[in-house]
């Protein structure tokens, strides 16, 4: 075979394994349990080499999971060890500071092995429904009191699933059987991995991934290093405010593009909160490097190759936070993190960079029950709902719309059928888009009650009430957040709240910033705004 | 049917097939589609397979017909101007669809504008919950003033959706009343065009309906008048993208079900095939000119679904379509055909499509001006294809221009030659194809290389051999008449029709009557349907769609077709005695 055709037989391979990931996350959607996973897509899967080194990774996934996934393999390994490895083992962990940055979030890793060679690893992640302590927000005053922990440790050996842990999670959580489905479903989508890669080994004969792997990351290695050395090079700065849990908490970061390296640092950014807000590093690390992906390499895969050229670094703070610190809502702070690290590639990149937008997710997680003696339904209820976006250089912003989590929002419908609670709105919201040349995406009104005869309690988790988000190059801010109740009561940002029978939730979710001078925009796009009601003729 | 002179008609986007079946024999036709005139081509095909038969319109016994018209009104956006109506707090689910973005990575992405703008979608007071029960009456007096509006305002049809309108259709059916009596527009209502759970999907299906309404029922309208006056007195049916037919006056009101009507002929073909070689497990594959479509058939029937995306607007991506809910057959179509243009990425590595030189100007060797290597270059640099006897000798293919254009292109680049620079444009779309089609059998549960294939289109007969290979099939089929497929497929389809209700239930508070209601209403329907065409014996299968309480992706469960007060209780029962999750060891 020559060297050029033994490229094209690389080339099929690798699209190979793609492939097989594609096929074990399909598995995890088929089967879960957990709504955020099976409607709204909050989940990852990748095949791993031996050394604990990333592939190839599943589109399907939200950075969050993918990116933190390609770290937490290698504490598996670590702490596993290889001589305790079997064939039929699968491994778990929920651990903040080794997995995804929360407990809510269960990280199952299963070594995949052709005979007796241990030949890569299959890693998948899902958001279960409950990890039991006080539920998913931001009251913690440490991990300790935000569920069940469940260290590094084998969920099953030698295909024996460990029954022990079974029973304690069955005593520790709300739903357990949903959850231990999912624990079930996360095994079963690293089995449909392992499987088809060892058909495929058998197919064409492979003994090891080895050579693939090499092919892989040099050529994945050669692609990113060729685009980061079309960067300037040099050091950026910048800062960003949001909301934190009661006061403001402010962000910073300090982005340097080198030869061949682009690395962030943190350092200046408040120190961790007292609330679960504070978000392990190695969450800050997936979305700084997923914001520094979309703009450096968007177009190259995500592997161990493409996501090492990127380092961080930060002294403990709210973005690097230890143990014991309360994590739970990690996300809200952490998807704010591209905003913060866009800014700093802004100033590198004048002109090219996206506004920020409304960024975190306006998750609720309602607690639904009848009034004190009446008859009626108990339901858990969780929704994902977006901001804005920024506006991009030659494009308005997106409505409505999820960025940089990747995850789907729920129907109304079925949100209805899931629990006694009525959405009487989820509209996009008039005059919430920055102003610019290029206007920031329109954020969204919704409207809930419960039905009559009941109540509601939810964990609110919203950013960017007192900080929106900022324009670029001359574009004006977004408009930001409001949480009330219909009859007026301002509710804060983060944290349990009530919501008493016959009283509508009514949340106002941020719009994007926008991008360039108000004053260049085209008039037939202002013309455009005003028909459609993006912009109504009462403001300016 | 007993008809023994039956004729198939299937528009493309490039040609129009004709199948005419006589008891001597096939005999069948390839026109140009005319975009004009639609209907002309149908009837120069029909001229030419009827002198060829020996035989005039008056011997034509019934005509069966598909068209990929309302798919290209969808794609193409040359519908009508349509005015949605909805309930208050509502009107932009069509606009918001799932607030996520289809590409990961790309910032720069554009979502699909909603067919119907902003500035016509109109909102009104009233709403019904989750149970079906009225939670805010509708306000009439806001109705009757946004029906004067309407009927003012310049529109070709009414869409009409409501929340829970699959569970009590009363607001959506006064809505349609009260606007009918003021304007002469066509009115589709979500509840009658896709009675399913999800606004987003029912929404955007009932806005499509009424979209490509007025255009479908015109042009329906012509074809009936046409085939009269040329002597034909035979019915006329509709193949609908499920599979079965419908009668022209049911697709004039719900021509959204044409949408993937080509495609469902091909799947019927390749079942049809199936069961006359008693293959209970195949795997059809049709690849053209710019796409490849995997379907899989069990039992000689194709895989259907509820709901479908179409006129995916990037790359084929997942999520940058809208999505269409009605009964469909189930396949997955990439942007894989003899068209697909061959390219190398920022990592050296061979790509294909989804860009396509399509018919004009074609691929490098139909030397129409396209210097970009395509796969039937590839196929012909690599001799699966003579060059002098391309279609019929129509078209006179150049190796020279083949292969001049993947070296300038991919050759140079790889630092390879004509041939293997070839060889890797077919294994990589061969590939492709491969893991689409293994993706596609584990969405179904099913594992891919327990089929047999078979083989249709233009581009599919070329590509076969090697991805039964890389899917550890061990039998493809090619059949006669591979090149008109969909309309032979028309001929095999049944007198089919599937009528859908949604009502969610768990079976610890199963009531059987409710359900025995619900199901007898949709035989009711699916019977009106199929007694316009047949008077034959009708088959009926039911189908439950169950999900363990708290899992979201349903299986479909075949019930017993009885009626028996009993049989809620029965079906319950046997599921109740089943534990709500039974985590097996290991």
């Amino acid at each position: 075979m020559t060297d050029a055709t033994s490229h094209i037989r690389m080339q099929v391979m690798w699209n190979r394994l793609i492939s097989v990931v594609e096929e074990q996350a399909m598995t995890l959607l088929r089967t879960a349990f957990s709504t955020s996973v099976r409607e709204a897509g909050d989940l990852s899967a990748g095949v791993f080499d031996p050394e604990g080194r990333m592939l190839a990774q599943a589109v399907t996934g939200t950075p969050g999971h993918v990116n933190t996934m390609a770290e937490a393999v290698l504490h598996f390994i670590a702490e596993i060890g290889r001589d305790d490895m079997f064939p039929g083992d699968t491994y778990v962990t929920n651990d903040p500071w080794k997995g995804t940055g929360h407990l809510h979030d269960i990280t199952m890793v299963s070594p995949s092995f052709l005979g007796d060679t241990l030949v890569g690893f299959f890693a998948c992640t899902a958001h279960v429904v409950d990890v039991g302590g006080r539920g998913f927000g931001a009251d913690g005053k440490s991990v300790y009191e935000e569920g069940i922990q469940i260290p590094i440790m084998k969920f099953a050996e030698r295909g024996q699933v460990n029954a022990d842990l079974i029973r304690i999670l069955r005593a520790n959580v709300r739903e357990a059987n949903q959850v231990v489905g999912d624990f079930y479903s996360l095994a079963a989508c690293n089995d449909v991995g392992h499987q088809r890669l060892i058909q495929m080994m058998d197919e064409i004969g492979l003994e090891t991934l080895d050579a693939l792997g090499a092919f892989i990351f040099s050529r994945t290695r050669a692609a990113t290093l060729d685009r980061i050395a079309a960067f300037p090079k040099g050091t950026w700065a910048n800062e960003l405010s949001t909301d934190g849990y009661d006061s403001p908490v402010k962000l910073a970061c300090e982005g340097s593009i080198a030869d061949g390296s682009v690395n962030v640092d943190f350092t200046g950014a408040d120190g961790m909160s007292k609330h679960g807000i504070n978000v392990p590093i190695i969450y800050t690390k997936a979305y700084a490097c997923y914001a520094l992906k979309c703009v450096v390499a968007p177009d190259i895969p995500s592997n161990w190759a493409s996501l090492e050229a990127f380092t961080i670094s930060s002294p403990t703070n709210i973005l690097n936070a230890e143990r014991p610190a309360p994590v739970s809502v990690r996300h809200v702070i952490g998807l704010l993190v591209p905003d913060l690290v866009l800014g700093a590639l802004a100033r590198a990149l004048p002109g090219q960079v996206l506004a920020e937008g409304a960024a975190a997710l306006w998750n609720i997680h309602m607690s639904v029950r009848p009034v004190a003696g009446a008859q009626g339904r108990r339901a858990e209820i969780l929704m994902f709902n977006s901001g804005g976006m920024g506006a991009r250089p030659g494009l308005d912003g997106l409505s409505a719309t999820a960025f940089p989590s990747g995850v789907m929002t729920m129907a109304v419908e079925a949100t209805e059928q899931t629990g006694p609670v009525v959405v009487w709105r989820k509209e996009l919201r008039p005059d919430s888009g920055g102003d610019g040349q290029y206007r920031g995406g329109l954020g969204q009104v919704i409207e809930i009650e419960p039905l009559p005869g009941h109540e509601f309690d939810f964990s609110a988790m919203f950013d960017r009430i007192n900080h929106p988000a900022k324009g670029r190059d001359g574009g004006l801010a977004g408009a930001a957040g409001k949480a009330a109740l219909d009859d007026g009561t301002v509710l804060k940002p983060k944290g349990w709240q009530h919501v008493p029978a016959g009283r509508r939730l009514v949340l106002h979710l941020p719009g994007g910033g926008g991008f360039g001078d108000p004053s260049s925009r085209d008039p037939a796009e202002r013309a455009n705004d005003l028909a459609k009601g993006y912009v109504t003729e009462t403001v300016k | 049917m007993t008809s023994r002179i039956r004729l198939g008609a299937d528009i493309g986007g490039t040609f129009t097939d004709i199948a005419l079946e006589t008891p001597r024999g096939m005999h069948s036709a390839k026109v140009l589609t005319s975009y004009t005139a639609p209907e002309q081509a149908i009837l120069d095909g029909i001229d030419m397979v009827l002198a060829e038969a020996g035989l005039g319109y008056g011997d034509l016994e019934i005509v069966i017909h598909g068209t990929t018209l309302a798919a290209n009104s969808l794609i193409e956006r040359r519908g009508a101007r349509v005015a949605f109506v909805t309930a208050e707090g509502f009107r932009d689910v069509t606009e918001m669809r799932t607030e996520s973005r289809f590409d990961q990575y790309d910032l720069n992405m554009v979502l699909p504008t909603p067919l119907v703008p902003r500035e016509d979608r109109f909102t009104v007071t009233g709403r019904i919950g989750a149970q079906g029960q009225e939670l805010a009456p509708l306000d009439e007096a806001a109705l009757e003033a946004l029906a004067d509006r309407i009927a003012a305002g310049g529109f070709g049809a009414v869409a009409i959706g409501f929340i829970h309108s699959y569970m009590n259709p009363a607001h959506e059916e006064r809505a349609r009343a009260i606007i009918a009596a003021k304007t002469g527009l066509p009115i589709s209502i979500s509840s009658e065009v896709s009675p399913q759970v999800r606004e987003f999907e029912r929404f955007n299906t009932v806005c499509a309906n009424a979209y490509v309404r007025p255009q479908m029922a015109d042009y329906l309208g012509r074809l009936q008048v046409r085939l009269k006056d040329k002597g034909a007195g035979c019915p006329l049916f509709m193949i609908h993208s499920g599979g079965g037919l419908i009668s022209v006056e049911t697709a004039a009101e719900f021509p959204v079900r044409l949408v993937e009507s080509g495609p469902a002929g091909g799947a019927i073909f390749a079942a049809d095939v199936a069961e006359r070689f008693g293959l209970e497990k195949v795997v059809s594959y049709d690849m053209g000119g710019t796409t490849a479509k995997i379907c899989l058939i069990e039992e000689f029937a194709p895989k259907t679904a509820r709901t479908f995306e179409v006129a995916r607007s990037t790359r084929f991506a997942k999520g940058s379509g809208m999505p269409i809910s009605i009964p469909v057959i189930e396949m997955i179509e990439i942007g894989a055909g003899g068209g697909s243009i061959a390219w190398v990425d920022a990592m050296g590595r061979i790509q294909t499509g989804p860009e396509s030189a399509a018919s004009e100007p074609g691929p490098a060797c139909y030397q129409r001006g396209s210097l970009r290597p395509a796969i039937t270059d590839a196929d012909l640099v690599l001799g699966k294809i003579d060059p002098d006897n391309f279609a019929g000798g129509a078209i006179r293919l150049s190796s020279d221009a083949a292969r001049a254009a993947i070296l300038s292109d991919m050759g140079d680049r790889l630092n390879l030659t004509a041939t293997p620079a070839a060889f890797g444009i077919c294994e990589v779309v061969d590939e492709n194809m491969a893991n689409a089609a293994r993706v596609h059998a584990v969405e179904n549960g099913k594992n891919i290389s327990d089929n047999i294939m078979v083989a249709f289109g233009g581009a599919a007969p070329l590509h076969a051999a090697r991805l039964c290979e890389k899917l550890g099939i061990d039998l493809c089929l090619i059949p006669a008449g591979a090149g008109v497929g969909s309309a032979i497929g028309f001929l095999k389809a049944p007198f089919g029709y599937e009528a859908l209700a949604s009502k969610v239930t768990r079976l610890s508070v199963f009531v059987p009557a409710e359900v025995n209601a619900l199901l007898d209403g949709l035989k009711a329907t699916a019977e009106g349907f199929v007694r316009a065409g047949t008077d034959g014996a009708i088959r009926r299968e039911i189908t439950a769609y169950m999900r363990y309480f708290g899992q979201g992706w349903e299986i479909p469960v075949a019930l017993p077709d009885c009626h028996e007060p009993t049989l809620g209780r029965t079906e319950a029962g046997a599921s109740r005695s089943r534990p709500v999750f039974d985590p097996a060891p290991g």
